[in-house]
């Protein structure tokens, strides 16, 4: 199985557990059952079925929106890691 | 929430964020949490990314920052416990983009940067249900 590192402020959502193993062939798959697993973790990183604007998702260095997104097709020994792309500012004016 | 902080940290979140000015700028918080109450240990500058012309009311980072400071924090023994920003010439109050791009558990900290003069810090959590910020108890020391 693969294995998903999740970003400290969301280990709230998985008992602290840092590194989870979820099945699935693609990207899409693998959060799904992180996320069946995990069920506080969907609003995150999802809004309806899009992953979050600011919510990416790595395999070892490649970020999968310049690969195929979701689709990204997956194998047992790849390493996905979520990365928060933090952003902030103040109220326009 | 309580989150410490020492003089000597905030000092150096204000010379940053001053220099900057009018520009946003901003980093993230090392440090530890237990018990309801977040230590912050260090900070991290780390470069605005969004386009120029737009820094000036936007400030972000890139992913592969918070990957590699995500890893130096845990090989240091601490966590990644929040993040921090500047509003210049604005309040130190959270605005609903810094919402819509926040996740819960992480302490936000926003100064207000007036007239090139760093003039309030407030730290903020968002809420678990992501429906608003609540605002935080900071200690300086």
């Amino acid at each position: 199985m693969a294995t998903i590192r999740i970003p400290t402020p969301l280990r709230a959502y998985t008992e602290g557990e840092s590194n989870i193993e979820v099945g699935g062939d693609t990207v899409g798959e693998a959060l799904a059952n992180l996320v069946g697993k995990h069920p506080e973790l969907r609003m995150h990183l999802f809004q309806d079925d899009e992953l979050r604007s600011f919510v990416n998702i790595f395999i070892g260095d490649e970020d999968i929106r310049f690969m195929q997104g979701l689709e990204t097709e997956i194998s047992a020994d790849d390493n996905l890691r979520i990365i928060p792309s933090i952003a902030g500012g103040r109220q326009r004016k | 929430m309580k989150v410490k902080i020492g003089s000597d940290l905030q000092r150096g979140i204000f010379e940053q964020m001053e220099a900057s000015y009018p520009n946003e700028a901003g980093g993230f918080l090392l440090g530890q949490a237990r018990d309801g109450v977040v230590n912050i240990l260090d900070i991290i500058q780390v470069e605005n990314t969004f386009a120029e012309e737009e820094q000036y009311h936007r400030y972000a980072m890139k992913p592969q920052d918070w990957m590699r400071l995500e890893d130096e924090a845990e090989e240091r023994g601490l966590s990644l416990v929040g993040y921090y920003h500047s509003h210049p010439d604005s309040p130190a109050i959270p605005s609903e983009y810094d919402r819509e791009h926040a996740l819960p558990n992480f302490v936000y900290i926003i100064t207000s940067v007036m007239m090139a003069k760093a003039t309030d810090m407030q730290v903020w959590q968002l809420r678990a249900d992501r429906s608003v910020f609540d605002r935080g108890t900071l200690s300086i020391s």
